[in-house]
């Protein structure tokens, strides 16, 4: 029997908006030039590429130059890392990321650390939290680099990045050479304000498919004067600081899709908002021994994570798949292994808790009829598999 | 103008709502049935033989009853904390006990438990393993019942 899906999963990725897919649409087939071709018919290919260069700009409020299109937030991550800790290596050889951030930033921090930097992976608070001080006394004269996520992909915890981001101004006066701040804010886009200057980060990573827009398509913004070396070489696209001919319907499709979600940024998180608590409220209210994971209230409008004691993540996924809820229990692209969430042992979250932990996360298409239908079968799925479990059974034994 | 996809229909920038089946891709049938009609869970309040196991790195807890009479197993139930293949092997070992001798219930491997559940995916053949491990375990704790 086939029913309609429940889509709960929008932090791993989303489905292209139509208004999206429209205006990418003629850039496969038709408007198909090479943008650096010179005859006028791949110049409307390349005027395509400038102008969503534009749009993307006036969403960071920077300079259109300052951007990299790229394959997306890992490609963003991995390059904004190793671009920047390469080119500054000459005044110091020390990083500072958190040990909540997505693994695109800290396998490339342990990759850094095979070629002689040295890495500090600040501790969470119990809600995920980075706090602001800690970076400031982690900056030694050695620092070259800060890189903090804007957003938690598993538990939402919005960090304070703006803050961070006044203490490196302070401490880089203080030893005498500039402290890049890089922020992968893949999943803030579409949630948060992402202008560069007010968050007043140096480098910033965004990945379309997370706001509506094309997998496979990231952004890089590079602050002009920080210290970048390219990490593709090649042609001169991207200013010689990304060679590769231009995905072009995946360029306009960023651009187009950035634009919507900037354009209904309070809308859309109001929409989620409100789903989201009732989710929260639901679950805490029908089912007992339930963690709502991250910060209660410094969260992203769409993410909900719990963990359930007694039962097992993925037992509850399963659960839920027959029910034809699409849910996580964490990031999409652990899921293939079985330890537990780094971001959850970092907040101190127990190991078995953790391994009961649920994630949904709720997008604009989703409405409260859907919720509800999930507040009507989770608390049947978790009760069945605690009966099955034996740490629910006779606490004796 | 080029041809609009079918799903765009115009309304603002929605997404039109995916048929969706009834089945999992990741699991076989068994696996499923298993899963959502697990076979003998339960405590067994007079077990001859109690066996518990667990992995330490995804945190999957298994614990099995034997019931022995005449050196067979005549009921065997579990209790587990785990994935649904931990859940699905747990109910396929339950039923494959019951009416073996201890010595064939001892031969049992992880193999066999796996092939029952119509295979399981690669990353998921360490619940078998657990399977295994119970019915060890078990039956260790039958013969330390019986010779005391
Ligand atoms: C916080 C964060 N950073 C980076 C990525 C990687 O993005 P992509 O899948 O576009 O490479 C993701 C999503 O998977 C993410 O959530
Ligand atoms: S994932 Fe470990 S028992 Fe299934």
């Amino acid at each position: 029997m086939a029913k309609s899906l429940i889509y709960l999963d929008h932090a791993a990725t989303t489905a292209v908006a139509p208004r999206v897919l429209e205006a990418m649409l003629p850039y496969f087939s038709q408007v198909y030039g090479n943008p650096s071709s010179i005859y006028s018919f791949a110049q409307e290919a390349h005027k395509a590429v400038d102008d969503s260069r534009d749009k993307v700009a006036k969403v960071l409020g920077c300079r259109p130059a300052e951007l990299i299109f790229t394959s997306g937030g890992s490609e963003s991550d991995n390059t904004a890392l190793k671009g920047v800790a390469f080119a500054a290596s000459q005044w110091g050889k020390h990083i500072i990321t958190s040990s909540v951030e997505h693994h695109a930033v800290l396998h490339t921090c342990q990759y850094l650390e095979k070629f002689g930097f040295e890495v500090t992976y600040l501790p969470v608070d119990r809600y995920g939290m980075v706090d602001p001080q800690e970076v400031e006394k982690a900056i030694t004269d050695q620092t070259i680099l800060v890189s903090i996520m804007l957003a938690n992909n598993e538990v939402g915890t919005v960090q304070p990045v703006s803050d961070i981001a006044k203490v490196i101004k302070v401490k880089s006066k203080q030893i005498g050479h500039g402290v890049s701040f890089h922020t992968d804010a893949v999943q803030g886009a579409g949630a948060l304000d992402i202008n560069v200057d007010k968050l007043g980060v140096d480098l910033l990573s965004l990945s379309s498919h997370k706001f509506y827009g094309p997998k496979g398509m990231g952004v890089l913004y590079v602050r002009r004067g920080a210290p970048f070396v390219p990490q593709q070489a090649g042609g001169a696209q991207e200013r010689y600081r990304r060679a590769g001919t231009e995905n072009v319907p995946g360029i306009v499709g960023t651009a187009v899709a950035l634009e919507i979600a900037a354009g209904q940024l309070e809308s859309n998180a109001a929409h989620c908002r409100t789903l989201r608590d009732r989710l929260i409220e639901g679950i805490q209210s029908r089912i007992s021994h339930v963690h709502l994971n991250g910060h209660p209230t410094r969260r992203l409008a769409n993410n909900a994570n719990f963990s359930f004691e007694f039962v097992e993540g993925e037992s509850i996924l399963l659960g839920l798949d027959f029910e034809g809820i699409a849910a996580s229990s964490g990031s999409a692209c652990t899921s293939a292994s079985l330890e537990p969430s780094h971001v959850l042992m970092a907040m101190g979250v127990p190991t078995d808790t953790a391994h009961g932990s649920l994630r949904l996360t709720v997008g604009v298409d989703n409405t409260e009829a859907e919720i509800d239908r999930v507040l009507e079968v989770l608390p049947g799925i978790v009760e069945r598999l605690r009966a099955l479990s034996p740490m629910t059974s006779s606490p004796s034994r | 103008m080029f041809p609009l996809p079918s799903a765009g229909q115009g309304e603002g920038e929605g997404v039109t709502s995916t048929l969706y089946h009834e089945e999992n891709s990741m699991y076989s049938d068994i696996v499923t049935e298993h899963f959502k009609n697990p076979h003998n869970a339960g405590e067994m309040a007079d077990a001859d033989g109690v066996g518990d196991d667990s992995n330490p790195v995804c945190g999957d807890t298994m614990r099995l009853f034997i019931k022995v009479s005449d050196d067979r197993i005549v009921k065997a139930s579990f209790l587990t904390r785990g994935c649904g293949a931990a859940i699905a092997a747990s109910s396929m070992t339950t039923d494959m006990l019951r009416g073996l001798s201890l010595q064939d219930a001892a031969r049992i491997t992880n193999k066999d438990v796996a092939n029952a559940l119509g295979g399981l995916p690669g990353s998921k053949l360490h619940c078998s393993v657990l399977a295994e491990g119970v019915i060890r375990k078990a039956l260790e704790d039958y013969h330390k019942r019986s010779q005391s």
